[in-house]
């Protein structure tokens, strides 16, 4: 009796754990959507114009600019990530993965702030001799982002080249295939879909972040067309607006968020999807 | 035809290598970078005193306690949730549609970006629930945000504890809520304290959730209900209005300092663990 | 005299084969039972059934009788049965902590707080499996340095300091030296006045040595069933005779 209401508690408390995410939804959605719907969905994302002074609520700049960067911080997230995570699974010697792995997990440790930070003193200025332009830019935000999901994306290709059956490398390499030919023909395309779900992963990790993105991207509210030129994404513009939003443009902010929210659940259920499809 | 595979592994030995290096490189730059620039403004007077100025001269001091408070109070809140959510996840359930729902929610949570539960902690604690800017908003935001690590950590050490224990626990007469207390639970302590810490660290690192729900006031919180700035919030604020560079740098090294500790305490917690199991 | 432990008609199924095959075998209070056979006939099944530790399985089902003292094991509250009627595994199995926190866990669960009580319980139970002389100077230390002989004696003072009625054996002795195996031999000769002793071993000589009464196992089923005497000097069954003789194993 006393153990059946232990076991009804903590069924509660878990409960009450995942109703969360159900919590956090429905705020967003419901002080989001009401000015969604009063604006009209397809002109909230479809238009270009965002002043909130004058009630005109487009983020078609930001979406295109959250874009832009997540898959440009991707390209580097994946070709830097995935390089690490071959050689740490294949060619780097035992005893180094064992310091490597928690020196790379560090990385992820380093607030964003921080990040964002080194972009603005380092970064920024860098692009600006070198590429011309204000500096503040897709670039410079892209391949902060990148550097910073890089831990996401080393971590779960690792797992994914840890996960293939060594039946299958150690017939490869009976076979007298080298390793790199073992890697590329056999462990790659085995691990292909946790690969991808890193990939994924990565990238909502690249599309939620905000802080390093508002210090180095320009915040600018045209539509990026080359890579040199400032940029705010969906998340920027709430942070950077949120402190002074009232009434329809804090609402037109939360709105934003359900945007960003859609977006995220779209790439995790992908990411899900992916990785239970390949067994 | 048997040289060129051997050639091209060691090109691509060589490529790997370079970027795998190149990725610490970034590392250690940063850190240093941040070291060397800002090593000289850790003095006791810039630990210890109060900011003036906005921040523009004096010290962090505030801050530091803000950032122990918040970061404290979230993981105490987090962690009797998110291991009381794994034991019932690994010890009263069996894999089932509600057990994929809870994991389901947990991950889902996981996946969350941080300005979205700044949205919410603001609209739901600051707002709704009328806290005002404070340090128990911002900590039970970041318990929300801090729960699912929790909860896998902890589901992963309580499924290491060997089943053979649970069974000596029930053979002798314990129920199964003493069996988990008694047995489960101290047998896995030191993997859930490693993600307790882990969530610890996380907190700390945390600037989008705290500005919206802790504010940003450099006053010296004295009761849970008082606005705060943590360190990161005041190293963004520095950065971004550019009021004091040093004190900015000085602001990042302390933020770094205090995230290596906390992980390097979970890593030596891990290694224990794993070696207490042999 | 009343049987301390009774199976009637205990049939037990699992997925698709049979476990065990209608057994009916009566266990007298105060006598060494041992069970043999080899392996996969349904022996550690039949001590399981009758703590009710095989629920956690739940592809098992289970017909017939289980009684302790006349009454059905699945009306008794599991925990206070398990209580009554102990387990020691085949591996020994110390809980992270001192000898003493080991033999105390027992008493513990079951509210003992008393400090010295708890001494008194926990000594007695050493002695009882022969263990006392040997750690009595160590009781606070790591119960994980014990050697397997000395950890196995410890899981029979663990079981014992809770009193039981019953003690069930499964191969407690398999993987232990001659010398731990001896003095678990006689701490069951000289307890089972005390307590009722069901000694699963897949080693005859050893049946030999300490049972009262014997059973054979094959297959799940029970083949014969007598006084120990009985069944190795002068066999009914041709299988038990095979087996008990070395032909089959």
């Amino acid at each position: 009796m006393r153990e059946k209401l232990i076991e009804k508690g903590l069924l509660l408390v878990a409960f009450s754990a995942v109703a969360m995410i159900f919590l956090i939804a429905a705020f967003i959605f419901r002080e989001g959507m009401p000015l969604m719907l009063k604006v009209g969905i397809t002109n909230f994302i479809a238009s270009t114009r965002w002043q909130p002074g004058q009630g005109k609520f487009g983020i078609l700049p930001m979406i295109v600019g959250s874009l832009e960067v997540t898959i440009l911080a991707i390209v580097i997230g994946a070709v830097l990530g995935l390089s690490c995570a071959m050689f740490l699974a294949e060619f780097a010697p035992r005893w180094s993965v064992r310091i490597l792995k928690p020196m790379i997990e560090l990385l992820a440790g380093i607030p964003s702030v921080v990040y964002g930070f080194i972009g603005v003193v380092v970064l920024v200025p860098w692009i600006r001799t070198v590429f011309g332009g204000p500096g503040f830019s897709v670039l410079a935000a892209s391949i902060i982002l990148g550097i910073m999901i890089l831990p996401t994306v080393i971590a779960i290709s690792l797992d994914a080249f840890n996960a293939v059956p060594p039946s299958y490398k150690e017939g490869s390499l009976a076979l007298g295939a080298t390793r790199w030919q073992t890697l590329s023909r056999v462990m790659i395309p085995g691990a292909r879909s946790g690969i991808i779900a890193a990939f994924i992963l990565g990238m909502g990790r690249a599309v939620g972040e905000t802080m390093a993105v508002i210090m180095v991207a320009g915040n600018a509210l045209t539509l990026p067309v080359s890579v040199l030129q400032p940029v705010r994404t969906l998340t920027s513009n709430i942070a950077l607006e949120m402190g002074y939003a009232a009434g329809d443009h804090q609402a037109a902010l939360f709105a934003t968020g359900v945007v960003l929210f859609v977006i995220i659940v779209i790439l995790n259920t992908a990411a899900l999807l992916i990785t239970r499809r390949r067994r | 035809m048997l040289i060129r595979p051997f050639v091209w592994q060691r090109i691509v030995w060589a490529v790997l290598a370079l970027m795998t290096l190149a990725t610490l490189v970034v590392l250690f730059f940063i850190v240093g970078f941040i070291a060397a620039k800002g090593a000289h403004v850790i003095t006791p007077e810039f630990l210890f005193s109060l900011p003036e100025r906005m921040g523009k001269e004096g010290g962090v001091l505030p801050t530091i306690v803000a950032t122990l408070w918040v970061s404290l109070l979230a993981v105490l809140i987090a962690t009797p949730v998110g291991v009381a959510t794994a034991v019932y996840l690994t010890e009263y359930t069996r894999e089932s549609v509600l057990t994929r729902i809870i994991r389901f929610g947990a991950d889902a949570l996981a996946g969350v970006p941080s300005i979205i539960f700044g949205l919410f902690g603001f609209i739901f604690f600051v707002i709704r629930l009328r806290m005002g800017w404070s340090v128990l908003a911002g900590a039970l935001t970041l318990a929300i945000m801090i729960l699912p690590t929790i909860v896998r950590t902890s589901e992963e050490a309580i499924r290491a504890v060997p089943a053979a224990l649970r069974e000596v626990s029930v053979s002798l007469g314990g129920t199964k809520s003493q069996t988990v207390a008694r047995v489960v639970l101290p047998n896995s302590l030191p993997g859930i304290l490693t993600g307790v810490i882990l969530g610890m660290g996380r907190s700390v690192a945390e600037t989008a959730v705290l500005i919206f729900t802790a504010g940003s006031s450099l006053l010296m919180p004295r009761t849970v209900f008082d606005p705060a700035r943590t360190m990161a919030v005041h190293f963004y604020i520095l950065a971004r209005e550019g009021l004091s560079m040093e004190r900015a740098y000085g602001t990042a090294l302390l933020l770094i300092v205090s995230i290596l500790v906390i992980n390097v305490v979970a890593y030596l917690l891990m290694f224990r663990v794993t070696r207490k199991l042999r | 005299m009343p049987e301390k432990l009774f199976f009637r008609n205990l049939h037990v199924t699992a997925g698709s084969g049979v476990v065990l095959r209608d057994i009916t075998l009566p266990v007298a209070a105060g006598e060494i039972l041992a069970i043999i056979g080899p392996a996969h006939s349904g022996k550690t099944t039949l001590l399981r059934v009758a703590n009710r530790m095989i629920e956690d399985r739940r592809d098992l089902c289970r017909t017939g009788d289980v009684l302790l003292d006349g009454v059905e094991v699945r009306t008794l509250d599991a925990d206070e049965l398990r209580r009554r009627v102990g387990l020691i595994f085949a591996t020994p199995v110390p809980l992270p902590g001192t000898i003493f926190d080991n033999v105390a866990y027992g008493p513990r669960l079951h509210g003992t707080r008393h400090k010295a009580q708890l001494n008194s319980v926990v000594e007695a139970a050493l002695r009882a499996a022969f263990l006392w002389d040997e750690v009595k100077d160590r009781l606070h230390t790591s119960a994980l340095r014990l050697s397997g002989g000395q950890q196995q004696r410890l899981c029979i003072a663990r079981t014992m300091a809770v009193s039981p009625e019953v003690i069930l054996m499964d191969e407690p002795c398999s993987g232990l030296d001659p010398i731990s195996t001896s003095q678990i031999e006689s701490a069951m000769r000289q307890l089972k006045a005390r307590y009722t002793f069901v000694l699963v071993t897949n080693n005859v000589k050893q049946a030999a040595r300490v049972a009262d009464k014997v059973a054979f196992f094959l297959s799940g089923e029970l083949v014969e069933f007598g006084t120990a005497e009985q069944l190795f000097t002068n066999p009914r069954d041709r299988r038990t005779d095979d087996y008990v003789s070395g032909r089959i194993g």
